[in-house]
């Protein structure tokens, strides 16, 4: 795509700058004359908008570390104090604050375009998986972050995660030990990632601009997933993308404004307004939405394999679940890039799509939350009164303490009438579908969509016709809807 | 670009004033929200409420012997209330009338924020050279009052400037005296 | 097919019960003046509220991030306005409520409302001339003065810490609702149903977790006389105290969702513009 430099430049000074530091061509090139294929859709416009949340957030939280005090005795207050009393600091923080949420939310629909329309695949690999890159830094920088304000949530959060280290064996507690900077978290703890969650944004913009000078070398994907052959399927970055990325930014910016003016605790978790308590866990600790799906993934393995327990697998789960995303690119083995010509490919995303949210619900709920149930609590029970002979009793319920109670009444009915005797009884419970076993099928979707769908479906699986140019899948596009309008 | 998917225009009629009022219309409206959103980050970097709460302590003159001085913090700015003797006090009237950098008399060096006269043997002012506000040491000088040991500027017995880089008196904050013993600085 | 099989096994499967045992009872919706993207608080109610506060929850729950001089910003309990009068150095014609008739807001710690509240307290501190601890009346840029001397003392006394209140009503799920419900929730237990481990200084509240609290209830009929003559029923004072809470947590919430219109349409307008250029720009390009 990097064609000849189109720029020319019109002053004395812009020909003096242009042979010693040609940064205005570099710009024009990229960002200008640079050509984008035509048939970009709305999901296209998602790289702008994070760009405008990675901006948002480096700007806010620069204001934010002027006010903020990264002391266990003073981070709670201190942001309390933003809130109340620092000039718009209650709007800075709460821009800051629902940024990360609106980032994670730009991020996912972002990755899951690239997901639909192929964009890891050849030659966008470094591509993908520099954005895969760019995303677990914003993991990292999202845990940091939540540390800071010191409530409830953030120190039970740091508490859990610093103990996944834990499941290591061997190197595991002193890792986690180093990382803490002591023996729970506490100030040097606090501390650090203070200084961290300042300097990972920066990383992140420093890969950003690799990703983006990957972009550039190699063109955009677009939705039919067709390489741009010629000019008559692009047009000039500016003015036609520059203006369909600013009005869809600030259509994202209208709901992000609803978020941070209407509902600012609505992302949040109440708990966060406890100031943090070393001494008492709260009831749920659940981490912040986007990182729900993950959560759940973690949790579904409640079994040891062999000589890895429970909490390894699960935590080699959650990491796989990310780590499996940079071999995308070699999993997928269809010839066609984008799933708008891959009929069975198309559905098996939707239901991937539908896994992800439903992970995220499960990883917001309690473990042993029952969704649903065949059958009732059945207590059966046979009674012996001791002058002689045997009688059954069974009483059911929907729930153990229903059942217990029916049965209470029967057993009270039959020692009155049939006097003092010896009971012995059992319980059947019924098939329960608890949260931890729906994490389970989801978590096998997950891994078989990456490891078994992409790579078998794409051998076998029959694409619909693919239009040769961009121009003439757009013509057929055309001619379908004039169709259907005639 | 002949070949490229975007057509060349042809000019015509009244299309390209509508076009360009979008334009401009759009511009515009950008650049006032942009201007807006600038104000809160930098607004954020003034004193916040808690800091402008403080603006203003007390402080009673009788713990101060005559002859002696206290150093008390106001805005977290050090502030000297001297004690003055008669004869500093005399001293300072006495040159009412010399040849002054920053010409004042004694009286006006302790007069209230209200306007209303203070008391000549207090004399309350900020503790910070007006050359790059350096703490001013007492018994310095050749005019009995303070010398700055940073720059060489010296203040006499009514602090105010007589020799030296500095280019005003020391500063007096605005205070009233809300009785007889009792200041209210700020 | 999947979505048969899934349609299948949802058919299966019974729904099952919504609350397990032992889940707190949820708190009934009240309407409150602050609900909703125009809703704002009454001052009446907070400084009825504030009352409550002082006389009844001070006792015992400390509320560390608020200071005196926050009741007077605007859209506090006692914010006032007056007209600032330049040649006495003083703000004259000073009323509660907003400006109006170009008064304007007196700055808090300057409101005469506020000092008169912070004087009533006793403030307890080192002198950094001789050393000794001294107490001196109250001034706004004071902290609301803990009943206790110290952090451990909470615990020591009540066996648990009662919650600081700066910002309850966020620290807690549908917050405003909750304390509500908490305060005018007591009642009997259910036959049968004891505290835990036979405690006997805890309280049967159907709203709270678990069903026990630590909190007495607190609001008898005519447990504060208030100022302006209102009733104190123990759903007035929950009310009350309530919306102050919910103000003090969050004092700027007013100014938020006031900011938060102006916005919006703003970028509505220029989201109408922009797309207007939108279609102006690609008006000849097929995609």
């Amino acid at each position: 795509m990097s064609g000849p430099s189109t720029y020319e430049p019109k002053t004395g000074f812009e020909r003096w700058l242009d042979q010693r530091l040609p940064i205005v061509r570099m710009m024009h090139d990229s960002f200008v004359d640079y050509p984008t294929p035509r048939n970009l859709n709305y999901f296209w416009t998602f790289g702008a908008i994070l760009m405008l949340c990675l901006v948002t957030q480096i700007v806010t939280g620069i204001v934010l570390a002027m006010h903020y005090t990264p002391s266990i005795d003073d981070a709670f207050n201190s942001v309390q104090r933003i809130r109340r009393d620092v000039p718009f600091g209650w709007l800075i923080q709460n821009i800051h604050a629902t940024g990360a949420s609106m980032f994670f939310l730009a991020v996912y629909i972002h990755m899951f375009r690239g997901l639909y329309y192929g964009s890891y695949k050849a030659p966008r690999e470094v591509l993908w998986i520099l954005g895969v890159v760019i995303y677990v830094l914003m993991t990292a920088t999202a845990f940091l972050g939540y540390v800071l304000p010191w409530g409830q949530m953030s120190f039970w959060g740091a508490t859990v995660i610093t103990n996944f280290f834990t499941a290591i064996p061997v190197v595991g507690e002193p890792i986690q030990q180093w990382l803490m900077g002591g023996f729970a978290i506490d100030n040097p703890t606090l501390n650090r990632f203070f200084s961290l969650h300042y300097l990972l944004p920066f990383v992140i913009a420093g890969v950003v601009i690799l990703h983006v000078w990957a972009l550039h070398v190699t063109g955009q994907n677009n939705p039919d997933g067709i390489e741009v052959k010629d000019k008559a399927d692009t047009v000039p970055f500016t003015p036609y993308a520059t203006i369909k990325d600013l009005f869809a930014t600030v259509l994202f910016m209208i709901m992000f404004a609803v978020f941070v003016f209407f509902l600012p605790d609505a992302l949040g978790h109440p708990d966060n307004f406890i100031p943090a308590d070393p001494l008492k866990t709260p009831p749920h600790i659940v981490p912040e939405w986007y990182l729900l799906p993950f959560y759940a993934i973690l949790r579904a393995i409640d079994f040891s394999i062999g000589p890895i327990s429970a909490k390894l697998g699960g935590l080699m789960l959650m990491a796989g679940a990310i780590g499996i995303l940079f071999i995308l690119p070699w999993l997928d083995t269809s010839k066609v890039r984008s799933m708008r010509y891959r009929p069975v490919a198309r559905w098996f995303f939707l239901i991937f799509v539908a896994v992800c949210l439903a992970l995220g619900w499960c990883g917001a709920q309690s473990p042993d939350k029952v969704i649903g149930q065949a059958g009732e609590f059945t207590i059966n029970a046979t009674y012996k009164p001791a002058a002689g002979g045997e009688q059954t009793l069974t009483a059911t319920g929907h729930t153990l303490e229903a059942a217990e109670k029916a049965f209470e009444k029967q057993r009270a009915a039959t020692v009155a009438s049939a006097g003092a005797g010896e009971l012995t009884t059992t319980v059947v419970k019924p098939f329960q579908f608890k949260v931890t076993q729906f994490s389970q099928l989801l978590t096998l979707y997950y891994f078989a969509f990456f490891l078994l769908v992409l790579p078998i479906l794409g051998l076998r699986e029959t694409p619909n016709r693919v239009p040769e140019t961009i121009a003439k899948a757009i013509g057929a596009k055309r001619g379908a809807a004039a169709e259907k309008g005639a | 670009m002949a070949e490229s998917a975007v057509p060349a225009h042809g000019g015509g009629g009244d299309e390209p004033t509508r076009r360009d009022f979008i334009y401009i219309a759009t511009g515009a409206v950008g650049a006032v929200g942009a201007a807006a959103l600038v104000w809160p980050f930098i607004n954020q970097m003034s004193p916040a409420s808690d800091t402008l709460a403080l603006a203003s302590s007390e402080y009673d003159l009788s713990q101060v012997p005559e002859g002696q001085q206290v150093v008390i913090f106001w805005r977290k700015k050090p502030v000297f209330i001297r004690h003055r003797t008669a004869a500093e006090i005399a001293a300072a009237r006495a040159d009412d009338n010399a040849p002054l950098p920053d010409p004042q008399t004694d009286a006006e060096r302790v007069v209230q924020s209200n306007g209303q006269p203070g008391k000549a043997e207090y004399l309350i002012v900020e503790a910070s050279c007006t050359h790059f506000g350096c703490v001013p040491t007492f018994g310095g000088g050749s005019y009995g009052g303070w010398l700055c040991a940073c720059h060489g500027s010296v203040y006499d017995t009514a602090a105010r400037i007589r020799s030296g880089p500095a280019p005003a008196n020391l500063v007096a904050p605005p205070y009233v005296y809300t009785s007889d013993t009792i200041v209210k600085i700020g | 097919m999947v979505r048969g099989f899934l349609i299948a096994a949802a058919l299966l499967i019974a729904p099952a019960a919504a609350f397990a045992a032992g889940d707190a009872k949820h708190p009934h919706k009240e309407h409150w003046s602050f609900d909703g993207p125009f809703g704002t608080f009454e001052q009446a109610e907070v400084q009825r509220g504030f009352q409550v506060y002082k006389e009844v929850c001070a006792a015992c729950h400390t509320m560390d991030n608020l200071t005196y001089r926050h009741l007077g910003e605007p859209g506090g309990p006692f914010a006032a306005a007056g007209k600032w009068d330049a040649a006495s150095g003083s703000w004259k014609d000073v009323h509660l409520g907003a400006p109006h008739h170009g008064s304007r807001y007196v700055p808090a710690p300057d409101n005469p409302f506020v000092r008169a509240i912070a004087e009533q307290y006793e403030i307890t501190e080192i002198d950094p001339t001789t050393g000794q601890e001294i107490t001196r009346k109250g001034r706004p840029a004071d902290r609301f003065v803990s009943p206790y001397t110290n952090p451990y003392q909470a615990k020591a006394i009540h066996g648990v810490a009662p919650p600081d209140l700066s910002v309850i009503t966020r620290a807690r799920h549908d917050g405003a609702n909750y304390l509500y419900a908490l305060l005018t929730g007591y009642a009997d237990p259910p036959e049968g149903e004891t505290a835990p481990g036979g405690a006997t200084n805890l309280h049967y509240n159907p709203y709270f977790a678990g069903g026990w609290i630590s909190m007495p209830p607190q609001l008898m009929p005519d447990r504060v006389v208030y100022e302006d003559g209102t009733e104190a029923t123990p759903e007035q004072m929950a009310r009350d105290v309530t919306a102050f809470l919910a103000w003090a947590g969050e004092p700027k919430q007013i100014i938020r969702k006031k900011t938060g219109f102006a916005t919006l349409i703003y970028l509505l307008i220029l989201g109408g513009l922009l797309y207007a250029a939108y279609r102006q720009v690609w008006r000849d390009v097929k995609h």
